[in-house]
This record gives C-alpha cells, sequence and structure tokens, in this order.
C-alpha cells in the first residue's frame, strides 16, 4: 500500500498518509522499531516454523497425498499437528495449565508442596536455561556498545567455569557467604582475562578481534580439556572434576525437582548493573563513545586503548559469569559438554535484544522458553528438537535483516537518512 | 519553450518538522539558477526530493515539460539529473575510477570490468574540464578539496543535463573558484542546466543567471544578480537586517598564548605535512591561517591538539609544554577545538544532543562524581547551553544527527565556550553554514578575543580569515610562507601566495 498525500491544513500539523494498520502502530508509537522488529520476528519465526513441523510430519505429508479426495480432512490433519506441536512447546516452556490449577488446588487443601513443584518445574527450567544465556548476551552487548565483537564469550565462559570449579572444590572448610563469593570472583576474573587478552591485541597493534576472540576459543576448549582429563580429573577416569563444596553452591531457590538457583537473581541484578555501568557511569559512557565514534572519542580525550582493553575485559568477565553460573549453581562441577553453545547462541541474542541490557534479558527469556519446550515438544508431539533451531536462527535471520520484516508487513521506514559513505565537507 | 525543469508545488515532512512548503521552481535549458537559503531552509531537502533520496508528500516535478516520478537516484540518472552533495557519496576505500563509474560499470566482456575504459574517460573528462585527479588514487586520501572534483566528474561521466551543485565552492581557493565558474559557464553555454545551491552571496551574484532564496521552508522570492545586493539577498534569507561586516576592533593583545616552534608533523602516509612551523599567537587576537585544504593545516591542527604526533618542534600554551599532551591534557590547559570535519571528530550523531554537549567535560564536577554521572546536572547545563547558543532543536534528548548543520556546529561552539578558555583553535568553523549561523559565529569568535582569548583560525575561506583575523598566515606545501597584518593582505596577495608564488622582497615570518 502505497502513501497517499493527503491535504494539510497548516504548515504546523504533519501530513497524515493513509497507512496500514501496522505502519499506524509503528508511527504512533514513535521508536518502536526497537520492539516492534522484534516481535514481528518471533511471530514470523513461529509462522514459519509451523509451516516446516507439517511439512517435516510424515502423517501429514501422506494426508496431503490425498488433498482432493479430502480437502477439509487434510486440512485438519496439518492444523492439528501444529497445534499439537506448539501445545507441548507451550507446555514444555511453561507447564500445562491444567496440571498448575490443580496442584494449586491441592495444595490450598493438603498443603502438599511437590505436585506444586512438579507443575511449575518446566517454568524453571526455562529459566534456569536463561540464565547463562543473559550472562552471554550481556557479555556481547556490552561488547557491541564498545564497538566490539567478542566472538569468545564461550571461550571465556569456559574459563570461567573452570577457575570457578576449582575454588568451588578446593576449598572445604570455608563458611559460605566467603567461599561463593571466592567462587564468583575467580570466574569473573578468569573470563576478563580471557577477555582482555585479545582486547589488549587491538589496542595495541589494531589486530581485529573477532580473529583473536574465535582463537581464544579454541585455547579454551583444548585447555579444558587438558585440565578435566589430568589436573582436574576426579577420581573415575572419566573427564569430569569432583564435586564442588556445598558452600560454594549458588543455592537453589526451591527443593527439587526445581533447578531454578539464585544465579537467575543474579543474572537480573547483573544486568541492571551492566545498565547502570553503560549509561550512568563515566566509563559506561567512554565506552559507548568508542562505540559509536572512536574519532569524537579521542577529540573528547578518551583513551582508546584503555578503554579497549577495559570494554573487552568486561565483557569477558560476564561471559565468565555464564560459565559460572552454570557450574555454581546447575552442574555442581564441571564436565566437557557444560556448555550447549551459550557463547555463539549469544551472539544473536545481543543482537536480537538490540545490545540493551533489558532486550537481552527479553530475547535470553524467550530462547529460555523456547529451549525448554523443545524436549516436550519432541517427546510428545513427534517433532524433532532441531524445528527449535530452526524458529531460533530465522528470528535471528528477521532481526538481523529487518528488511524482510518491513517488506512482509510493509511498513516503511519513517526516517528516510541520506546515505553518507565518505565524509566530506561537514 | 517550456522550462527544462519544473518543481511545483513540492511540500515534504518530517516527524516535527515541515521541511519544503509548497516550493514552485523552474529552471530554463542553460541557466544557472542559484539556491539560496538558510540551514534548514529547506535547500538540500529539496535536492535530495529532486534526486530520488526522498518521496514528496505532495507536488510534482516535471522535467522538459513531462510529470515524472523519481523513486531513486537511477530514476533521476535515467532523467539526466545529476547531483554533487554536500556531504559527499564516495567510498573511500575505492579509487577515483572506481568511484567513478561504480553504477554504470564499463565491461570488457561478461562480468570482467574495465578499469582502463574507465580510467580513460575520467581523464578525458578531467582535462577537458579542467578537473585535475589522478583516476587511480584511492579516496580516502585525497584532501576533501579533490574529493570534490570527484563527484563533479561523477555527474559529468554520466552525461547528466540538470546538474545540481550543492555548496561546491566550500574548499576552493578563490582561483580554483573561478575555474569552477568557468567550468559552471561553460557546461551551460553547453546547453546543460544548473542548480547551484549556495550560501555564498558574492558568488551567487557573479555566476547566477537567476537566483531563488529558500527561508524556512518556502520560497521567498526569485530574483536576477541585476536586481539584487549582498545585503537584499542576506535580509530575504535571515528575514531581518544582516550586518555582513564584522566590527574588528583593533586588538588589545596580551601575553604569548601559543607559541609554536619548528613544528614538524608527518601525515598518515609518511609524508611530511608541516615543515618546521613557527609562529606565535597572543590572547586577545586573531591570527589566520589561510590556505587552499591539503596543504598541512589539518596536520597542523590535529598535532595542536593533540590528536597526531608530533616528529620534530615544540609547543607550549602559556609556557606550559604540551608537544607530547594528550587531547585531554592539552583541554584542560585551557584550550578549546572547534574541529574541521564536525560530524567525524566533533560530535557522536548517534548520542542525544545533551550528551554532545558535555562530550569532552562529561568527567569533571558537577557532571561527574567519580565515576557516576550526574545526569540532572548534565542536563541542566544542557539546556542552558541551547538556550544561550540558541540551538534549534525539538528537545536535547533527541539524537544529534536530527539537528541541521548549523545547529551541529552551534552544539560544538556552545560546549567549547561553556568554560574558560585561553587559547581556541578553530578549523573551519563555519564550513557548510548559512548567513545567520555565519553571523553568529563570528560574533561569539569576536567576543572571545574581546574576552582575552587568543585565536587561532584555520580556514580555506579567505573571506572569513580576511574579515576576522589581524594577522594572516599563508600556508603552502607545510611551511607558512608568509605572515601579513591585515590590514596588507589583499584576495590577489593572498591567492597568490597560497598557490605557493611568494613575492620577491623577502618577508618577515612574525609580525
Amino acid at each position: 500500500m502505497s502513501e497517499k498525500p493527503a491535504a494539510s491544513e497548516t504548515a504546523e500539523t504533519p501530513v497524515e498518509p493513509t497507512k496500514n494498520i501496522l505502519q499506524r502502530i509503528f508511527v504512533r508509537t514513535g521508536k518502536l522499531s526497537s520492539l516492534l522488529l522484534p516481535i514481528l520476528a518471533v511471530f514470523s519465526a513461529l509462522v514459519i516454523g509451523a509451516v516446516i513441523i507439517a511439512v517435516s510430519s510424515p502423517d501429514v505429508l501422506t494426508a496431503w497425498k490425498a488433498f482432493f479426495q479430502d480437502p477439509l480432512g487434510v486440512l485438519s490433519i496439518t492444523w492439528f499437528t501444529v497445534r499439537d506441536a506448539y501445545i507441548a512447546l507451550f507446555e514444555g516452556s511453561f507447564g500445562q495449565p491444567k496440571q498448575i490449577a490443580e496442584a494449586i488446588r491441592n495444595w490450598r487443601g493438603t498443603g502438599e508442596t511437590r505436585p506444586l513443584l512438579e507443575a511449575f518445574r518446566p517454568f524453571s527450567e526455562s529459566l534456569v536455561i536463561a540464565t547463562p544465556y543473559i550472562f552471554a548476551g550481556l557479555a556481547v552487548a556490552l561488547g557491541f556498545r564498545g564497538g566490539l565483537f567478542n566472538i569468545g564469550a564461550e571461550g571465556q565462559l569456559f574459563l570461567g567455569g573452570l577457575a570457578s570449579v576449582y575454588v568451588g572444590y578446593s576449598f572445604t572448610n570455608l563458611p559460605w557467604f566467603v567461599h561463593l563469593p571466592l567462587a564468583l570472583l575467580a570466574g569473573i576474573a578468569a573470563g576478563a582475562i580471557w577477555g582482555a587478552i585479545p582486547g589488549f591485541l587491538k589496542a595495541r597493534t589494531g589486530a581485529h578481534e573477532v580473529i583473536n576472540t574465535i582463537m581464544m576459543n579454541y585455547v579454551a576448549f583444548r585447555l579444558t580439556d587438558y585440565l578435566l582429563q589430568g589436573p582436574m580429573a576426579g577420581p573415575g577416569g572419566l573427564p569430569i572434576t569432583i564435586e564442588i563444596a556445598t558452600s560454594a553452591y549458588l543455592p537453589s531457590l526451591f527443593p527439587k525437582p526445581m533447578r531454578i538457583h539464585a544465579g537467575f537473581f543474579l543474572a537480573l541484578a547483573v544486568a541492571a548493573l551492566v545498565y547502570w555501568f553503560l549509561w550512568k557511569t563515566t566509563r559506561g559512557l567512554e565506552i559507548r563513545m568508542v562505540g559509536a565514534n572512536p574519532h569524537a572519542a579521542r577529540y573528547a580525550g578518551v583513551r582508546i586503548t584503555s578503554t579497549i582493553v577495559l570494554t573487552m575485559a568486561l565483557s569477558g568477565a560476564l561471559a565468565g559469569l555464564a560459565g559460572t553460573a552454570q557450574v555454581l549453581g546447575v552442574n555442581h562441577k564441571m564436565v566437557r559438554a557444560f556448555s550447549t553453545g551459550y557463547g555463539f547462541d549469544s551472539i544473536a541474542l545481543a543482537l536480537l535484544g538490540n545490545s540493551h541490557p533489558l532486550g537481552v534479558v527479553l530475547a535470553s527469556l524467550l530462547f529460555g522458553f523456547l529451549r525448554g519446550g523443545a524436549a516436550r515438544m519432541q517427546s510428545v508431539a513427534g517433532v524433532p528438537v532441531e524445528i527449535i533451531r530452526i524458529i531460533q536462527a530465522l528470528v535471528i535471520i528477521f532481526v538481523a535483516a529487518p528488511e524482510i520484516i518491513r517488506g512482509i508487513y510493509r511498513i516503511k521506514a519513517i526516517r528516510e537518512g541520506e546515505k553518507t559513505l565518505a565524509r566530506g565537507w561537514g | 519553450m517550456h522550462p527544462i525543469l519544473e518543481l511545483r508545488g513540492i511540500t515534504k515532512t518530517f516527524p516535527g518538522v515541515l521541511a519544503n512548503d509548497h516550493i514552485d521552481l523552474s529552471l530554463n535549458k542553460g541557466e544557472i539558477h542559484a539556491l539560496l537559503g538558510e540551514n534548514g531552509a529547506g535547500k538540500t531537502t529539496l535536492m535530495n526530493i529532486l534526486y530520488g533520496l526522498y518521496t514528496p508528500d505532495e507536488g510534482d516535478v516535471y522535467i522538459r515539460g513531462q510529470r515524472v516520478d523519481i523513486h531513486d537516484p537511477n530514476d533521476a540518472i535515467q532523467h539526466g539529473i545529476g547531483m554533487v552533495h554536500q556531504h559527499f557519496m564516495l567510498i573511500p576505500v575505492f579509487t577515483v575510477t572506481e568511484n567513478v563509474m561504480l553504477g554504470v560499470e564499463s565491461i570488457k566482456v561478461g562480468v570482467l570490468l574495465d578499469r582502463e575504459a574507465a580510467a580513460k574517460r575520467v581523464r578525458e573528462i578531467s582535462s577537458q574540464f579542467g578537473l585535475l585527479v589522478d583516476p587511480d588514487a584511492m579516496v580516502e586520501d585525497l584532501p576533501v578539496g579533490v574529493q570534490q572534483r570527484v563527484e563533479i566528474i561523477k555527474i559529468l561521466y554520466r552525461e547528466a543535463d540538470i546538474l545540481i551543485l550543492d555548496e561546491p565552492t566550500a574548499v576552493l581557493t578563490p582561483q580554483e573558484v573561478e575555474e569552477l565558474f568557468k567550468i559552471i559557464r561553460s557546461l551551460a553555454s553547453q546547453g546543460k542546466s544548473l542548480v547551484f545551491i549556495s550560501h555564498k552571496l558574492k558568488e551567487v551574484l557573479t555566476i547566477a543567471d537567476r537566483i531563488t532564496v529558500l527561508r524556512d521552508g518556502h520560497v521567498v522570492g526569485t530574483t536576477t544578480p541585476a536586481e539584487a545586493t549582498e545585503a537584499s539577498l542576506a535580509k530575504m534569507m535571515v528575514g531581518r537586517e544582516v550586518i555582513l561586516k564584522v566590527d574588528k576592533k583593533p586588538p588589545q593583545l596580551g601575553e604569548v598564548v601559543l607559541d609554536v616552534e619548528g613544528l614538524t608533523v608527518y601525515d598518515d602516509r609518511g609524508f611530511l605535512a608541516v615543515d618546521g612551523v613557527s609562529f606565535q599567537v597572543r590572547a586577545g587576537e586573531i591570527l589566520g591561517v589561510a590556505g587552499v585544504q591539503g596543504n598541512g593545516q589539518t596536520q597542523l591542527v590535529e598535532a595542536l591538539t593533540g590528536l597526531r604526533q608530533i616528529d620534530g618542534g615544540m609547543v607550549s600554551v602559556l609556557g606550559q609544554d604540551i608537544t607530547h599532551a594528550s587531547p585531554r591534557q592539552i583541554m584542560e590547559v585551557g584550550t578549546a577545538h572547534v574541529p574541521e570535519d564536525r560530524q567525524q571528530d566533533g560530535l557522536v550523531l548517534s548520542f542525544p544532543v545533551v550528551d554532545n554537549l558535555v562530550l569532552n567535560t562529561y568527567y569533571l564536577p558537577p557532571f561527574a562524581k567519580g565515576i557516576s554521572l550526574k545526569h540532572d546536572e548534565i542536563e541542566k547545563a544542557g539546556s542552558k547551553r541551547v538556550e544561550l547558543f540558541d540551538i534549534r532543536t525539538p528537545s536535547i534528548f533527541l539524537p544529534t544527527s536530527n539537528l541541521s548543520g548549523g545547529n551541529q556546529q552551534k552544539v560544538i561552539v556552545a560546549r567549547e565556550f561553556s568554560r574558560p578558555i585561553r587559547l581556541l583553535i578553530a578549523s573551519q568553523p563555519t564550513r557548510g553554514l548559512d548567513v545567520g549561523s555565519i553571523e553568529y559565529i563570528h560574533n561569539r569568535i569576536m567576543e572571545k578575543r574581546d574576552e582575552g582569548t587568543a585565536v587561532l583560525l584555520v580556514s580555506p575561506e579567505l573571506d572569513e580569515v580576511m574579515s576576522l583575523s589581524h594577522r594572516i598566515a599563508v600556508m603552502f606545501e607545510g611551511k607558512i610562507i608568509a605572515i601579513l597584518p591585515a590590514v596588507e593582505a589583499t584576495k590577489e596577495k593572498l591567492g597568490l601566495l597560497m598557490a605557493g608564488i611568494q613575492e620577491q622582497e623577502p618577508v618577515p615570518v612574525h609580525a
């Protein structure tokens, strides 16, 4: 639908062309592209996901062969397949509403907590999955704000895990209020160092952090292999460390089977801290300045080299916390496969969240819920978990290339800007 | 006989601002039509509509009597419209030839680029119109003045009939402006039609056949050089009487504030940019540095403000050696720097105006306490500065990219002038600005001078340098080849010096 020029009454009132409803929402809510776009991206991804679910279900495919005989039947099979898949996904992410309602009634009546815990378990699992995403997403987001691509979050979180697990099992007689902070600090410091190294290389030599952080990832993986098979291996010959002392645990908030641990709330607190740091402090302003315009930052007196190192160190520290939270809160030991690619997904999360702490938290929750529900979608509805990966990937594609969404929903960009490629006259 | 180009009732609104208000404009074949107006008057918006970068909310464009819809620059080029923008549209990491042929590439066979054919054509255009440039040079290495020539070659390469030139003379010497005018006149006599956007009243009166003045988005009137004067044009642009000649009082000279001795600086490619330059600036005086862009002025200013390494010589401010000081240290000594490229060096365009107003002072009290920023203080100071310096913005929280060039410059000036300064280094402070803004900034510079600030004014705008400075230094190939008292300086003398032609008798270096 193209804009139709309307007559303007006076010089002051802006012209109001007719637009489709999405465009109207877009305009009225002003700078909504940072919110509307991800919402539309997720919605579109789910729609395409539905198509893929249908197309990859053997039942639906066979049914469609007989389309002309019984079109309504075929459509209804398709619909039900998708519907069941998404219901299973929802139940896997949040829990089954009936079960929750019953458990609440039960608890009201008999005071039994066990069914209540069971009912909320899926929800808690989703938050558990979201926790390392939040930390790693913050790490990459902070890097982006500083103009740096931290692809090394995965390696940094491994280092964080190693350091914190070491402190966790090395001391057995410390009270928790000493041991836990110590273990957390160890994880933070390890991640910070791992991030600072490529930061230093970039600041001093201009070596691109993308290359170096990826290289550091490989070093981190091999280091972990070595340590878990050698010096840090527990008894039994498997590449698993011994368990950490309970005094180093990030405590579980609820009894088993709920796995949600204090790390989740720590993640939220750290997100708030990152927001405060970036927007309310001088150092944070400097980091953002260097990210937005290094020339002006130099002019303004910011020391570029030290800011780059600081940015990478902080980013590494946050990623280290992701690994630390997993070790101290969930696994309570370190295993080789303790990360399911959090560091790499976090890049997508930072983009999805527009590199803003609130956006990162919301995006992490989204991915946490999607991942959380994937298992149930497979076991109950027979839909392979890879579908979730596809949906996640589609969300990322739509966010990274907003033109696709704009094209699909016919949203015109409000500000047509001058496309300046080279700086010339002021 | 139709005008070759007609704009009727063009209207364009952006959120919060009516940029073009039912504008009518006509251009005859072979005519040089000047479009005059303040920053924010709507000239660039209008031309961007013509060139397909924006779509008008209302109104029509007629080319050769036919109504046309221009959706993007390709359409415009198809209709024979070419535009040389105020802000370049060049790719820094491509060569001149690559930039010129981008979009209309010559093909050898299949998909193979034929750079040689394109380079040949570039050389032809280059020598035919006197736009000297090396086709194989990397654009990012070229000084701004030469980049402009590439832009002009680009549109000539595409056989444009209607040429729009947006402030093309901003970086040229008087002699080069004459050359450009020769080119423009010959293009017009060969049937090309030109729209010449400018804020330079003298030039417009020299070159234009007709002049249309815009103010606040609407057409104030159309006149001819025969009927108009600088004063009448300025009045049309601004809506009131404008004082064009700066009131220059004799200076009250104080101590030496800036002392430069034997300064030697290399540029990014390792070539000598500043070659043993020495001069002094006293409190209360304005030393102007004239010269064609690319003779070391940029590197000189960068060296003096800590943005470039000094390889030889010494610089001191009020006796303190700042030769190897950082930008922040130099600022803390009492130096203010209005940079040559305001968008690249002076502002973070994506940040809100309020942040840019404290861009280099955010860490000082009262704006910060330790590491924590005091936003209420920053906002208070920001509002005050916006008011004091008449910065036109709907809100101090909008991104600075929303502001017009003149208002962006005012942000920088507001920031630099809002703290006690002893030395002001202003590099092309009025580049791309309209008459009203120029008047404003010149007055503020004079105010600072009256307060006892030493001012180093580096500008390729001879009028500006001549009207503001007490002494004028001319830079050529990295050296200061002369420093004259302003009273002795004429445009002709300076023009010759800027081209490296020195007078026979030895000229004293220190006045």
